[in-house]
C-alpha cells in the first residue's frame, strides 16, 4: 500500500472532492490570465511563421534548406527525431508508473498525455514536409493499386509510418478515453448550453454509473496494455533510421535503448519545464508538489547517467572496432574537429548538467528545475545534430566531405512546429482539464495528510 | 434451339423459363437493383435531368479552368526514308573549331543532332573526345548565336548584305588596296583552295592566320633549326621517356586527344603488359598532365630554359657537341640526363613554351637523342596550329597605318584574346570596309560593319587535313537552325564562285583526293564510303629526316643562352580543360565543369602556392590586383611553384552570352609579345592585395584521403616483383570473406565496368559525355556552392599528404595527384536499395541498379546510405525555371535533350545508370539480328566518351570478355568492398614509375630542389 513516509504527501491541503474538481477547473471557469494570451499571440505567430516556411518549401523546393548532396537530412530530421522524443513521456508517465503503482502520476499523466499529442502531431509533420515530393506521398501507404505496386517492408521508413501512426493514434485515444469522467464533470458544471452542449457529446454521454465505471477502467487498462509496447517500439524504429545504414556513426547495434532512453529522459524534461509553469501559473501546488518534481528529478539523474554510458559506450566501441571511418567521425568529427561545439554542448548537457540534482538543494529549487529541464531539451537537440550531420558529413570518401548549416526556412520550420506545441498546450490549458480529476479522487484518501 | 425433356415437369418448367426470359429481357440488365433503384433509373424526371445537368456544367467548368497545354506534334506526311522514329542515325563528322580537332560521329534523333562521339576509324583521335568535343552539341542550339545578318549592327537579308559587300570588295580591289581574311588556322584543303580562288577574284587578298593560344615560335624554331616550316607529328606511343616542359599535351597541348590515347598505350599494364613508361613534367603551373607525371618538377617559368639547356649541354657533351653557357639547373638533371642517353630514339622532349629559342633547344636535345623518325617526325606534319604572330603584328600595324582596304574576319576573336586588343580595335577602326563571319556577334564581330553569321560545324559542310595525308569530312547534320550561312559559301559567293560549297568540296577531292586510292572505281562509290566512315587517311608518304643546323646557334649568339632575369613575380597564363581559349566559354556544361585539378567551376582565378601565399600574407578567396589592373581571387593550388601564379585564359568574356558574359576576368592583356611571338609567361608581375573577398566554388574541400585505401597505388619496381602489389588487402579480403547470404544471381548478362588508374588522365570527357547523354541539369555557381552539383560521374581528386595520413589537410609544396572516376557502382548489395520506402530503386537481374523515378518520393534515405556518395536530388525544379537560366530554359537549347531518358522532376533522386537506355537498344540490336551481345558492343557515354580508353564495360557472365579479365585482374579491387557492397565496378591499381609512393617521393623531389 501507498507508504507516505516514503513518497510524501501527494495532495496538499487537505482537500474535498469538490476542492479538486474547482480548483482543477478554475483555470478554464476564470477568465484567462495576461500572460496566456500573449503565449497565445507568440505561438500562433510561430506556428504562422511556420507555415509560410512549409509553404515555400512545397512551392519551390527542398533546395530552400542547408541541405546538399553529401548531408540530404538535416534539421528537419534532428527536429522529427527531437519531437517523437518529446512526445514519450506522456505514455511513459501513465503506462510504466500505472505498472509500477507509482500514484504520484495521477496529477502529472494528463498533461504529460497531451503533450505527447501535440509533440507527436509536430513530429510527423517533418517526415512528411521532408519528402521530395509531398504530392505523392500517399505512396508510401500499402494500399492496393491497378499499377500492382508495393512498399518496401525492408525500408526502416515504411516501419516509422507504421510506428508513429499507430502511435499518434493510441496516445491521443488512450488520453481521450482517461478524459471521459472528467469532461463529464466539466458538462454538469458548465452554465452556457452550449458548452454543456458540447462537452456532453464530448464525453459520450457519461453518467458515472458503476457498470460505466467498471468499463473505462478495464478500456483503459486495455488501451493502456496494448500501448506500453508501442512506446519501446516507436524510438526503437525511429532508430533504426539509423541503425540500419552503413554509416559510421549510425551503423550501431546500441541505437534502439539508447534512443528510447534518450528519448523518455527529454520527455521527462519537457514534463518537468510543463508542470512547473502549470502549478506556478494555475496555482496548483498542492497537487504538483515539491515532492513530485523530486521524483521526476531523481528520474532524469538516473537517465543522465545512462545517456553518459551510451555516449562513453559508443566512442569506446568506435576505437575498439578499429575501423578508420568510425575511429574519424567520432575522435576527428564529433569530440575534436569542426563539430566538437555541438558535441560537447549534447554531453555537458545531458551527461553532465543533470547529475546537479544529486544537491538537494538544486532538486528543492524550482528555479533550477526550470533551468534544468530546458538544458536537457538542449542537450537532446544536439545529440541528434551529432548524430545526423556529423555521420553525414564527413563519411567514408574524403571528397564528399562537406559542412552542413541551416538555412532560415529550415529554422523558421521549426520554430513553426514549437509554435504548434505552444498553441496546442495552450489550448489545452484553457479548454480540457488539466488533471485526471476523476484519478486525483481516486487517490485523494489514501496519500493527503489526514484523509486515511 | 431444340430443347430435350426428360419428364412432362421438366417441359412445363422449360416453358415457363421461357416466358421468364421474354418478359425479362431489356436493354440493359437490372440485376441486384432494388425496385425503386430501377424505377428511377429508368425514368429520369425533371429534377433528375437538372441534377444530371449541373452536375455537367460544373464539373466542365472545374475540369477546363485547369489549363492543360496544348502541344502539337506533326507526323511526317511523308516520311524520310532514313528516319525511324524512336531509332538513332549516326553520321560521321570532324569537329575543328580552329584550336581542337576530332574525328567524330553524331547521334541524330528525329533530325536532331543530340550527341557527339568519337570515331573509331579515325587512327588520330581513335573514339576518343574531349570535354569540348562533347560539350560542342550544346553550342548549336545556343541562343546566343548570331541569329541573321547584321548590317551596321541592324537586321538585314543576306541579298543586300551580299550585294553592298560585293560592291565593297570591288571598290576596295579597284582602289588597289589590301583585302585582308584574317582567320584561325584552316585545315579544310578545300576552303584553302576557296582562299585561292577568292585572290583570283580580288588580287590584293592575303590571308592572316591568327590564333589566340599561338603555337608560332614551334613552327619558327623547326625552320630556322631544321628547315622545315610546320609542326611535327609526335609518337608518344614510341617513347619510354616523356619530358615535357609546361606542355599540357594530356590536355591541351596541340592534339590532346590524340596525344593522350596514345600515352595511354605506354602506361597499359592489362593483359599481362609489363612495360611502362617514364614521364617527368617540369611546369609552372598544376597541369592535368602534371598530375600524371612520374615525376613532377615545378619550376619558374625563367628556369625553364635554363633547366633545358643544361639537359641539352649534359647531352652535347656525350656527342661532342657544341655546349650553350649557362647558369646552373636549379634542379637536378643529370640522373634524367641518363636515362634518357639510355633510351636513344625511345624518348620524347616537348615544351609548351611559344619561344623560338626554347623550342630551338627542345629541337636539338630531340634531335641528339635520335627521336627523329621515331617519336616525332617532320614527314606527317600537324596542321591544325597555323597561326603566324609576326604575320598578324605587321597586320595589326598595317590596319593602323591605314593600309588595309577591307577585313574579312572569320573565326577569330582579337578583340578579345589579343595581348593589345585596344591596338587591333583601333587599326579595325581604320579600315575602310570589315566584315565578320563568326557564329557569334562577339566582342570583335560587333565592331565589324557586316555580320554575316557563320553555320555551326553540326550544319555544315566541309573537309580536314589535320596531319598532310590525313582527311576527315563534315557533313550537316541539320538544317542550319538560324538564318545563318557558312563561311564557306559566304566567300564564294563574293568570289563569284558558282555552285554550293557542299559540291566545292565534293569536286575538290574528286581532283585531288580520288587519285590517292586504288579501292573505288568511281567517284562516287569513294565519296559515299569515306563519307560513311568519316575518314580517309592514304598517308603522308616519306622523307628524310631533316637534320638539325648547328650553326643556328651561331646565329642566335647570346640570346640563346641568356635566362631572362626573373624579376619580382612571375606569372603564367594557361588554358583550362573546359573553357580553352575562350571560345566555349558560353556553353554551360563546360562552365560548370570543375577544373581537373582545382575543382573549381564558374571562375577563373590566381592560382598561389601554399607557403607563397602565406609569405604574400593572402589567402584563399582574397581579391588581388595583378599588374595593378587585373582583379582576381585568389585560391591555394599545392604545386604551383613558388614566386609564381598561374591565371586561367578564356574567362572574363564581355559579348559572349548569358551564360558566360561576366563570368571570371580576360587574362589575354597579360600576355607579352617577345622575340616576335606570343608569350603567355610573364615576368615581373605585382600582386596587391585589395581586402575585397569572393567566393571561388569548387565541388571538392577536402583533399587528403585520410590514409584509406581508396585509391591504391604501388611503384612499378613492386608491381613487376608481385602483381598483387599494392592491392594486398583485396586479396585479403577475398581470401576470407565469408557470409551466410547467397551469391547474387544474375541468369542472363551482369554488367561490370572497370577503370585503370594507369590510363586515367583526368580529362573529364566523361564528364560532360554523361551530361548530354543522360540530360543532366546545369544549376549554376550559386547551387554548386551549396554542394548539390548533378554530375552522375565525377572526379575525385586526391593530393598525397606529408603529414600522418590522419586529419591533416594538405599543405605540400608539390603532391602527388590522383584521379578517380566516381560513378554508381551498381553494387550487387548496394545499401541504397533496401532502405527506399516506395521500392523507387530496385535491382535489376542483370545487376543494375535501377531507379524508377516516376515511384521516387524523395525521401532521401539512398542518398544517405550511398557509401560512395552518387546519388543526387533534384532539390529544385531545374527545367522551365528562370531561377536556371541554363540550358533548360528555353525551346532551342531543349532541343539537345536525348529522348531516350527522361528529364527529372524535381523532387526525384537520380543517378547513373550504366547508359541502360543504351543497353536496352543494343539488346534490341542484337535480338533482330538473331545474336548476343558481342564484348563491348555496349559503350555507355562516359566509355565511348575516353579518350585513353581507361573503361571497360561489358558482360561479367560472357566468358572471355575484356570485363571478366578486368574483374580477375591482381590489379582490381573495389571501392569500399569492405562494407560488403559487392560493387559492379573495380578500379586497377595506379602503377606509378617511380621508386616510391607517395610521401616520401614528394620528400625526394624536394632533395632534388635543394641539390
Amino acid at each position: 500500500m501507498y507508504n507516505k513516509d516514503v513518497r510524501g504527501i501527494l495532495i496538499k491541503g487537505n482537500k474535498s472532492y469538490g476542492d479538486i474538481t474547482s480548483e482543477v477547473l478554475a483555470s478554464q471557469e476564470k477568465r484567462a490570465p495576461l500572460w496566456w494570451y500573449f503565449a497565445m499571440f507568440v505561438g500562433s505567430v510561430m506556428f504562422l511563421a511556420g507555415i509560410w516556411a512549409i509553404g515555400e518549401t512545397i512551392i519551390k523546393g527542398i533546395g530552400l534548406w542547408g541541405n546538399n548532396n553529401s548531408v540530404a537530412w538535416g534539421w528537419a530530421i534532428i527536429n522529427f527525431v527531437w519531437w517523437i522524443g518529446i512526445g514519450h513521456a506522456g505514455t511513459a508517465f501513465s503506462i510504466f508508473l500505472l505498472v509500477l503503482r507509482q500514484k504520484w502520476r495521477t496529477s502529472i499523466n494528463r498533461a504529460a498525455e497531451a503533450m505527447t499529442v501535440f509533440a507527436v502531431l509536430a513530429a510527423g509533420l517533418f517526415p512528411v514536409i521532408h519528402m521530395g515530393r509531398i504530392w505523392d506521398a500517399f505512396f508510401i501507404l500499402p494500399y492496393p493499386n491497378t499499377r500492382g505496386l508495393w512498399v518496401n517492408y525492408n525500408s526502416p521508413l515504411f516501419w516509422d509510418v507504421v510506428a508513429i501512426s499507430t502511435y499518434l493514434f493510441t496516445s491521443a485515444a488512450f488520453w481521450y478515453l482517461g478524459m471521459i469522467p472528467d469532461l463529464a464533470t466539466v458538462r454538469d458544471r458548465s452554465k452556457s448550453k452550449i458548452k454543456k452542449q458540447i462537452f456532453h457529446i464530448m464525453s459520450f454521454g457519461w453518467v458515472g454509473t458503476a457498470k460505466s465505471w467498471l468499463r473505462f477502467e478495464v478500456t483503459a487498462l486495455i488501451v493502456g496494455g496494448l500501448a506500453a509496447p508501442l512506446v519501446i517500439a516507436v524510438h526503437s524504429i525511429v532508430s533504426m533510421d539509423f541503425a540500419t545504414s552503413v554509416f559510421p556513426g549510425w551503423h550501431t547495434t546500441i541505437f534502439p535503448p539508447y534512443f528510447v532512453i534518450g528519448a523518455i529522459f527529454s520527455g521527462f524534461a519537457m514534463v518537468m519545464t510543463l508542470m512547473i509553469i502549470i502549478r506556478k501559473e494555475f496555482k496548483l501546488g498542492d497537487f504538483v508538489t515539491d515532492s513530485h518534481l523530486e521524483a521526476i528529478a531523481k528520474i532524469l539523474t538516473f537517465i543522465s547517467l545512462i545517456m553518459g554510458t551510451a555516449y562513453a559506450t559508443e566512442i569506446f566501441i568506435a576505437w575498439y572496432s578499429g575501423v578508420e571511418g568510425e575511429m574519424y567521425t567520432f575522435f576527428h568529427n564529433r569530440i575534436t574537429g569542426d563539430y566538437a561545439v555541438q558535441f560537447w554542448t549534447m554531453v555537458t548537457c545531458n551527461a553532465i548538467i543533470p547529475q546537479l540534482f544529486w544537491f538537494k538543494k538544486i532538486r528543492k529549487n524550482l528555479v533550477w528545475l526550470f533551468i534544468i529541464s530546458i538544458i536537457i531539451n538542449i542537450g537532446m537537440w544536439f545529440e541528434r545534430f551529432n548524430i545526423v550531420v556529423t555521420s553525414l558529413s564527413k563519411d567514408f570518401l574524403p571528397a564528399n566531405w562537406v559542412e552542413y548549416s541551416a538555412t532560415t526556412t529550415e529554422v523558421l520550420i521549426y520554430a513553426g512546429t514549437i509554435g504548434l506545441f505552444i498553441v496546442g498546450v495552450l489550448l489545452f490549458m484553457r479548454f480540457i482539464p488539466m488533471m485526471a480529476m476523476n484519478e486525483l479522487k481516486m487517490v485523494n484518501k489514501e496519500t493527503s495528510i489526514d484523509k486515511n | 434451339m431444340k430443347k430435350y425433356w426428360k419428364s412432362t415437369k421438366e417441359l412445363l418448367e422449360l416453358k415457363n423459363q421461357d416466358q421468364v426470359q421474354k418478359v425479362s429481357e431489356p436493354e440493359f440488365s437490372f440485376e441486384g437493383l432494388t425496385e425503386g433503384e430501377v424505377k428511377s433509373g429508368v425514368k429520369a424526371n425533371r429534377r433528375d435531368f437538372l441534377k444530371i445537368l449541373g452536375f455537367s456544367v460544373g464539373y466542365a467548368a472545374v475540369a477546363s479552368s485547369c489549363e492543360v497545354p496544348v502541344r502539337k506534334a506533326i507526323p511526317y506526311l511523308s516520311k524520310p526514308e532514313e528516319i525511324i522514329p524512336g531509332v538513332a542515325n549516326h553520321y560521321a563528322s570532324t569537329f575543328y573549331d580552329g584550336h581542337d580537332f576530332a574525328s567524330v560521329v553524331i547521334k541524330v534523333r528525329e533530325g536532331r543532332p543530340i550527341k557527339v562521339e568519337g570515331n573509331e576509324l579515325s587512327s588520330i583521335t581513335p573514339g576518343g573526345t574531349s570535354a569540348r568535343v562533347q560539350a560542342s552539341v550544346l553550342s548549336l542550339y545556343d541562343g546566343a548565336r548570331q541569329q541573321y545578318p547584321l548590317k551596321g549592327g541592324n537586321k538585314s537579308d543576306w541579298a543586300t548584305i551580299d550585294k553592298e559587300i560585293m560592291a565593297n570588295l570591288d571598290k576596295v580591289a579597284e582602289a588597289n588596296q589590301k583585302i585582308i581574311i584574317l582567320s584561325a588556322s584552316v585545315i579544310s584543303p578545300s576552303t584553302k583552295k576557296l582562299f585561292k580562288g577568292f585572290k583570283t577574284k580580288y588580287p590584293t587578298a592575303e590571308v592572316v592566320y591568327y590564333d589566340a593560344i599561338s603555337y608560332s615560335a614551334m613552327r619558327e624554331a623547326n625552320k630556322l633549326t631544321f628547315g622545315q616550316d610546320n609542326i611535327a607529328s609526335y609518337h608518344f606511343d614510341n617513347a619510354n621517356i616523356v619530358v615535357s616542359f609546361n606542355a599540357d599535351f594530356l590536355g591541351n597541348w596541340l592534339s590532346p586527344v590524340e596525344f593522350a590515347s596514345q600515352y595511354a598505350k605506354t602506361r597499359d599494364l592489362t593483359n599481362g603488359r609489363k612495360k611502362l613508361s617514364a614521364h617527368y613534367q617540369f611546369e609552372s603551373y598544376m597541369s592535368v598532365t602534371g598530375s600524371n607525371a612520374d615525376k613532377r618538377f615545378p619550376i619558374k617559368p625563367s628556369d625553364e630554359k635554363v633547366v633545358l639547356i643544361n639537359l641539352y649541354n649534359y647531352i652535347a657533351k656525350k656527342s661532342g657537341k657544341p655546349t650553350i653557357k649557362v647558369n646552373r639547373s636549379p634542379v637536378k638533371i643529370d640522373n634524367l640526363a641518363k636515362e634518357l642517353l639510355n633510351n636513344p630514339s625511345k624518348s620524347l622532349i616537348i615544351s609548351g613554351t611559344n619561344d623560338v629559342y626554347i623550342q630551338s633547344i627542345v629541337n636539338a636535345i630531340n634531335y641528339l637523342l635520335s627521336n627523329l623518325g621515331s617519336t616525332l617526325e617532320f614527314e606527317r606534319e600537324l596542321l591544325t596550329k597555323q597561326g603566324n604572330d609576326r604575320d598578324f603584328e605587321a597586320f595589326v600595324k598595317e590596319m593602323n597605318n591605314g593600309q588595309v582596304g577591307a577585313v574579312l574576319m572569320y573565326n577569330v576573336n582579337p578583340a578579345y584574346d589579343y595581348y593589345n586588343s585596344a591596338k587591333f580595335v583601333s587599326g579595325l577602326k581604320r579600315v575602310g570596309f570589315t566584315v565578320a563571319m563568326s557564329q557569334k556577334n562577339d566582342e570583335t564581330s560587333s565592331l565589324a560593319q557586316y555580320v554575316c553569321p557563320d553555320n555551326h560545324f553540326l550544319e555544315s559542310w566541309d573537309d580536314a587535313e589535320p596531319y598532310t595525308g590525313f582527311y576527315s569530312l563534315t557533313q550537316p547534320t541539320i538544317r542550319p537552325i538560324f538564318d545563318t550561312r557558312q563561311a564557306q559559301a559566304s566567300l564564294m559567293k563574293w568570289a563569284g564562285i558558282e555552285g554550293d560549297y557542299h559540291s566545292y568540296v565534293q569536286k575538290f577531292w574528286e581532283e585531288n583526293l580520288y587519285e590517292k586510292q586504288t579501292e573505288f572505281l568511281s567517284f562516287n562509290d569513294f565519296w559515299n564510303h569515306t563519307l560513311q566512315r568519316g575518314v580517309f587517311e592514304p598517308g603522308s608518304g616519306t622523307k628524310e629526316s631533316p637534320v638539325y643546323d648547328f650553326t643556328f646557334f651561331d646565329r642566335a649568339g647570346n640570346k640563346l643562352g641568356e635566362a631572362e632575369q626573373s624579376t619580382g613575380i612571375e606569372a603564367i597564363l594557361y588554358e583550362t580543360i573546359a573553357i580553352g581559349s575562350g571560345n566555349f566559354a558560353n556553353n554551360p556544361w563546360l562552365q560548370e565543369l570543375p577544373d581537373p585539378i582545382s575543382k573549381t567551376v564558374w571562375d577563373n582565378y590566381v592560382a598561389i602556392s601554399p607557403n607563397f601565399a602565406e609569405e604574400l600574407g593572402l589567402e584563399q578567396d582574397d581579391v588581388v590586383k595583378v599588374n595593378g589592373g587585373l582583379e582576381l581571387p585568389v585560391l591555394i593550388q599545392p604545386g604551383q611553384p613558388a614566386g609564381t601564379v598561374s591565371i586561367a585564359l578564356g574567362y572574363g568574356r564581355s559579348k559572349a552570352g548569358k551564360v558566360a558574359d561576366g563570368i571570371g576576368k580576360n587574362a589575354y592583356p597579360l600576355s607579352q609579345l617577345k622575340n616576335n611571338t606570343r608569350q603567355y609567361e610573364i615576368n615581373g608581375v605585382t600582386i596587391e592585395k585589395t581586402g575585397d573577398t569572393y567566393s571561388l566554388v569548387t565541388t571538392q574541400t577536402h583533399h587528403s584521403m585520410e590514409g584509406r585505401h581508396i585509391i591504391k597505388e604501388t611503384t612499378f619496381k613492386d608491381y613487376k616483383k608481385d602483381t598483387k602489389a599494392g592491392n594486398e588487402d583485396h586479396h585479403e579480403l577475398k581470401d576470407k570473406l565469408v557470409t551466410m547470404y547467397p551469391d547474387p544471381d544474375h541468369p542472363g548478362a551482369s554488367w561490370g565496368l572497370s577503370l585503370d588508374f594507369n590510363k586515367c588522365i583526368g580529362c573529364n570527357a566523361c564528364i560532360v559525355a554523361c551530361q548530354a547523354e543522360n540530360n543532366v541539369a546545369v544549376i549554376g555557381k550559386e547551387e554548386v556552392k551549396n554542394r548539390r552539383i548533378m554530375h552522375w560521374i565525377r572526379l575525385d581528386r586526391y593530393y598525397s599528404t606529408d603529414g600522418d595520413g590522419v586529419n591533416k589537410d594538405v599543405e605540400s609544396d608539390n603532391p602527388e595527384v590522383f584521379h578517380q572516376p566516381v560513378m554508381c557502382q551498381h553494387g550487387d548489395n548496394a545499401p541504397c536499395e533496401n532502405v527506399c520506402p516506395v521500392a523507387a530503386t530496385p535491382h535489376s537481374m542483370e545487376g543494375l541498379n535501377t531507379m524508377a523515378y516516376n515511384r521516387c518520393i524523395g525521401t532521401r534515405y539512398c542518398m544517405n546510405n550511398c557509401p560512395y556518395r552518387v546519388r543526387r536530388f533534384n532539390w529544385y525544379r531545374y527545367i522551365d525555371n528562370d531561377e536556371f537560366d541554363y540550358n533548360f530554359n528555353d525551346n532551342i537549347s531543349k532541343m539537345v535533350l536525348n529522348p531516350d531518358v527522361v528529364v527529372r522532376e524535381r523532387g526525384v533522386v537520380e543517378k547513373c545508370s550504366f547508359c541502360v537506355q543504351r543497353i536496352q537498344e543494343t539488346k534490341i540490336i542484337a535480338k533482330n539480328e538473331g545474336r548476343e551481345i558481342r564484348d563491348g558492343e555496349v559503350q555507355p557515354a562516359c566509355v565511348q566518351a575516353c579518350p585513353t580508353s581507361a573503361f571497360v564495360f561489358g558482360d561479367k557472365n560472357l566468358n572471355g570478355s575484356k570485363i571478366s579479365k578486368h574483374f580477375e585482374d591482381d590489379r582490381s579491387y573495389g571501392l569500399l568492398e569492405e562494407l560488403h557492397t559487392l560493387p559492379s565496378v573495380v578500379y586497377l591499381t595506379k602503377v606509378r614509375n617511380t621508386e616510391e609512393t607517395g610521401n616520401n617521393n614528394s620528400e625526394r623531389m624536394r632533395d632534388e630542389f635543394a641539390s
